[in-house]
């Protein structure tokens, strides 16, 4: 399986999310797993519990960091204590990469806990470049950036998300975890082809794929994370897997969650597409790959 | 076209990027409406639905009120769960309603300032204490409730420094300065209420779900009926060991004297702070204090501040 510098060049697999229903499970049967990806704040504390299992963890499989609250397109700086406790996780950890989502949800000091859209904008633009940037030289690991599900558009819009994203990435030269769960979301929300935004992705740069289920409402559909992949998530997933190559792969399972072989069973279904996609590893490859 | 670049062709009033987020971020933490809708109207008279179309653009399926109102929702499902995963006994003592109701008075008056949601209810006992309009007729008790369940909260993942063995605390002299391991928490309550609250958590039935999805209740709108909890200064310490939590309840001189060292006294004051008042005989204070070091060496209680 082929990595990327955005990856640490890192040939991973497909993973599922660390979750606290299944730690027994984990640590009774020590099932087979390519990796864990575990939520960053989970572990952002001092002592107790939560780091001895994750010591426990450590000692037994691969781990990758993801975090919901670095807020790269907020206006206002990050928290030095965040970003202190992140950076003591990540030498903890050995994190080969570490991902954040595209999106904003502190202004003022004052935090809501989402992930709220950003407008595609040029100021918004800036402001992410330099703020992933800050965060990236003060990690010292490759950081990539997630898209998010969104239920609203700004007007002061003035480009697509896509190209937000592309401008966003080539500009703070990170990398891309790419959702294509939050790609179908936002297109049945927003109205436009999801192909589109897959094809449009710069495919050299994607260092993750997430995969996971939604919900479906009468007038628009939410990213809950409680539902297996729909086959039209799994569409997206083959035509990013065929442009990027194999990538490290994730399923995630937030809210009811079911047992650990459900869930895990679920996750390897991505193992046809990876194994059947071609190992591209040069530039031109990719470029090929990718028309 | 996409749907975001259409948006822009209809030459909305130019906002800065940091307009845009204070304006949706006063949007989505207003309080929802007895049945969970956006208010009509911001806190200063503006009609909410002219709001949203000043920066959100609607769809063919919703208005940009609509859209804005998803994200309104979500807040407060996922901040109010947060806290009931952090209060369960709390919410059960004051009933769903009334937790709610507290609940979201205390995030109007303190809002979320920290990245991490575990230290959302950091400052709600000191506005319990101010506010004892919210907890109903047994005040005292919903705070000396919030007080224990914080301290868990705190005993779980607080910070442990490598204690002092049995053989260090022997050699301390009366000028020795000692701290408190981070995750031990000292209180002094107004009701003997830690059964109480751990009677309540087993009472509770408690999502574990990291999605924000909300407590389902029976018909429980209402306070519990408690049980009889005498109303009798107690003085608890909660704790971890072996990465569990515990409590222990403490006698009021161990207590006084393990809050003086926390406050900074030297051993020596903290012991004669512990004993201010009391009743026991002096004859008895020395084995005491051997029987304290000794559990303090036990449970690795306190360190050597360098």
């Amino acid at each position: 399986m082929a990595g990327n510098r955005f990856n640490a060049f890192s040939n991973h697999g497909v993973g599922i999310g660390l979750r606290i229903p299944h730690y027994e499970h984990i640590f009774s049967r020590k099932p087979v797993v390519d990796w864990f990806e575990i939520i960053s704040e989970n572990f952002m504390c001092d002592a107790g519990r939560p780091l001895a299992v994750l010591d426990d963890i450590l000692e037994q499989y691969r781990v990758v960091q993801h975090g919901v609250s670095m807020y790269f397109g907020s206006v206002t700086s990050p928290d030095s204590e965040h970003l202190k406790r992140l950076k003591t996780l990540v030498r903890r950890t050995k994190t080969p990469w570490l991902s954040d989502h595209l999106c904003w949800g502190s202004v003022d000091g004052t935090y809501t806990h989402d992930l709220l859209p950003l407008p595609y904008t040029w100021e918004a633009v800036d402001r992410t470049v330099e703020r992933v940037r800050m965060v990236q030289d003060y990690l010292e690991i490759p950081v990539a950036v997630e898209n998010v599900s969104s239920y609203a558009e700004f007007k002061a819009s003035e480009m697509t998300e896509w190209e937000f994203l592309a401008e966003v990435v080539e500009r703070a030269d990170c990398g891309i975890l790419l959702d294509v769960n939050n790609i179908y979301v936002s297109s049945v929300n927003h109205e436009f082809n999801p192909m589109d935004y897959v094809n449009a992705v710069p495919a050299h740069r994607v260092a993750q794929v997430h995969i996971a289920g939604h919900s479906r409402y009468e007038r628009y559909i939410l990213d809950t994370h409680d539902h297996p992949v729909i086959d039209p998530v799994w569409g997206l997933y083959a035509r990013a897997i065929e442009r990027c190559g194999p990538t490290p792969t994730l399923l995630e399972w937030d809210a009811h969650i079911p047992t650990f072989d459900e869930v895990h069973a679920e996750a390897k279904k991505a193992e046809k597409y990876l194994n059947a996609a071609p190992v591209v590893s040069t530039q031109a490859e990719l470029a090929e790959a990718a028309r | 076209m996409s749907a975001a670049t259409r948006g822009s062709t209809e030459n909305p009033p130019r906002m800065s990027l940091l307009e845009i987020q204070r304006t949706m971020a006063t949007a989505v933490m207003m309080p929802l409406t007895p049945s969970e809708d956006m208010q009509p109207v911001t806190p200063d008279g503006r009609d909410m639905h002219a709001v949203a179309e000043t920066f959100i653009a609607p769809n063919q399926q919703l208005t940009a009120f609509e859209r804005l109102e998803l994200y309104n929702r979500q807040y407060w499902y996922r901040l109010l769960d947060a806290l009931a995963d952090d209060f369960p006994a709390l919410r059960a003592a004051l009933g769903p309603q009334r937790f709610e109701a507290l609940s979201v008075a205390y995030l109007g008056a303190y809002p979320s300032r920290s990245f991490s949601l575990r230290n959302l209810g950091s400052s709600l006992i000191p506005w319990m204490a101010e506010h004892p309009e919210h907890s109903g007729r047994r005040h005292r008790l919903a705070l000396d409730v919030a007080r224990i369940e914080w301290a868990f909260v705190e005993a779980f993942d607080n910070a442990q420094h490598k204690p002092l063995t049995t053989d260090q605390i022997r050699t301390l002299s009366g000028d020795s300065r000692l701290s408190l391991q981070p995750h031990v928490r000292l209180l002094a309550l107004d009701h003997a209420a830690v059964d109480l609250v751990l009677a309540l958590h087993r009472r509770q039935r408690r999502d574990s779900s990291e999605a924000g999805v909300r407590h389902e209740d029976s018909s429980d709108a209402a306070e519990e009926k408690l049980p009889r909890v005498s109303h009798r200064p107690s003085w608890v310490v909660a704790h971890r060991v072996d990465n569990s939590v515990y409590y222990r309840s403490l006698m009021r001189e161990e207590f006084l004297t393990l809050a003086a060292i926390e406050s900074g006294y030297s051993l020596g004051e903290a012991l004669e702070a512990g004993f201010v008042g009391t009743r026991k005989s002096p004859s008895r204070w020395p084995k005491m204090v051997e029987q304290w070091f000794a559990d303090w060496a036990e449970f690795g209680w306190i360190y050597e501040n360098s």
